[in-house]
């Protein structure tokens, strides 16, 4: 009977995830904490961010022990919003230029 | 003529693994998410529905942020707090996250005890979360207010720049506070089920009917760790950024 199988593993492996999301969180408002700028800071919070995503999504919703069809079907759909964010870039910066042009025509 | 017949009470066939897996599985007019209940697929289904809609508040909040001409107000600042005569940059967000990430710790180990059957310590644990829950909640409405009251943010606008500032603000974080919300409620729900024993005689559930099982901790657990999922996204790409 499939409903008889749960995911069970040891209380240990939740435990040492528990710590390490803290201390990445920890490690992530330090970056804010000391001020770094530019592309460090950027860089440091996006690894940050994905590692926490990462522990959260394999261990605590046992997606590490899911079978690959669920895997793949709940984890590639959203990366199309990566695309979404591309477009979304593009967008932004025209809208920008043409802001900047729209303000200097009513400075001048 | 036989062997077709006997298939039905013959030991299963071995699942292949791997993308053969994919193929077996998702093909020939059959279950496609196989060694998971039908509750938790479903679950993940809503969950990828509901990371379009953070993913889309995420990208629009990247659009007006990359163009306005305004300077977009310093988070850093904004959310800093004076305690203890000091003025420290972000703390009230900083313990936020830490109050959610308790919580996902405490879910992860409720669920486990369901499995185990352990009724009192899978009720202990799911209110420990539902309070941290809670918590989280009433921490978000001071910030709210502070900044509604303190620092004049609205959604059209706000002393300290970009007017998109807090029209983003207030739509991401207020959506996001709805699901821990409704969240809170959910497992107030399936914790006063699991003491009443709901899940061990099989009672059915008032709105759906269907027979109570531990299931339904993980599938709850499921969504918890989501709304602490959307939090790491929201905690990097706003208050940190």
């Amino acid at each position: 009977m499939a409903h008889a199988e749960g995911q069970q593993h040891p209380i240990g492996i939740y435990l040492k995830i528990w710590g390490l999301l803290f201390i990445l969180s920890a490690a992530s408002y330090l970056v804010d904490y000391f001020h770094f700028q530019g592309y460090l800071r950027w860089f440091l919070i996006i690894v940050f961010m994905l590692l926490k995503a990462g522990l959260i999504v394999a261990v605590f919703m046992h997606m590490l022990w899911e079978r690959l069809a669920l895997m793949y079907a709940i984890l590639v759909p959203p990366l199309l919003l990566l695309v979404l964010m591309g477009i979304g870039a593009l967008e932004a910066d025209y809208t920008f230029f043409t802001r900047g042009v729209f303000f200097l025509e009513q400075l001048f | 003529m036989t062997q077709a017949i006997q298939t039905d009470t013959v030991e299963p066939v071995p699942l292949p693994e791997g993308l053969q897996g994919i193929v077996a599985d998702w093909s020939s007019d059959q279950r496609a998410f196989k060694k998971v209940p039908w509750g938790k697929a479903m679950m993940w289904i809503f969950l990828v529905s509901d990371t379009f809609i953070f993913g889309a508040f995420l990208v629009s909040y990247m659009d007006v942020r990359m163009s306005t001409t305004d300077p977009w107000p310093n988070p850093s600042e904004v959310f800093a707090l004076t305690l203890w005569g000091h003025k420290i940059p972000l703390i009230l967000i900083a313990i936020m996250t830490f109050i959610l990430i308790s919580s996902s710790g405490t879910m992860a180990m409720a669920v486990n005890f369901g499995y185990r059957k352990d009724r009192v310590k899978t009720f202990v644990l799911l209110l420990i979360t539902a309070a941290l829950g809670a918590s989280f909640v009433g921490m978000q409405a001071f910030e709210w207010t502070k900044l509604i009251t303190e620092e004049g943010v609205r959604p059209w606008g706000n002393p300290m720049g970009a007017a998109q500032f807090g029209s983003s603000f207030f739509m991401i974080t207020g959506f996001h506070g709805t699901h821990v919300s409704i969240g809170v409620i959910f497992l107030v729900i399936v914790a006063i089920k699991v003491m009443r024993g709901d899940l061990d005689r099989q009672r059915p559930g008032f709105l759906t009917g269907r027979k109570g099982n531990y299931e339904i901790v993980e599938i709850m657990g499921l969504y918890w760790h989501f709304v602490d999922l959307v939090w790491v996204f929201i905690f990097a790409l706003f208050y940190l950024w």
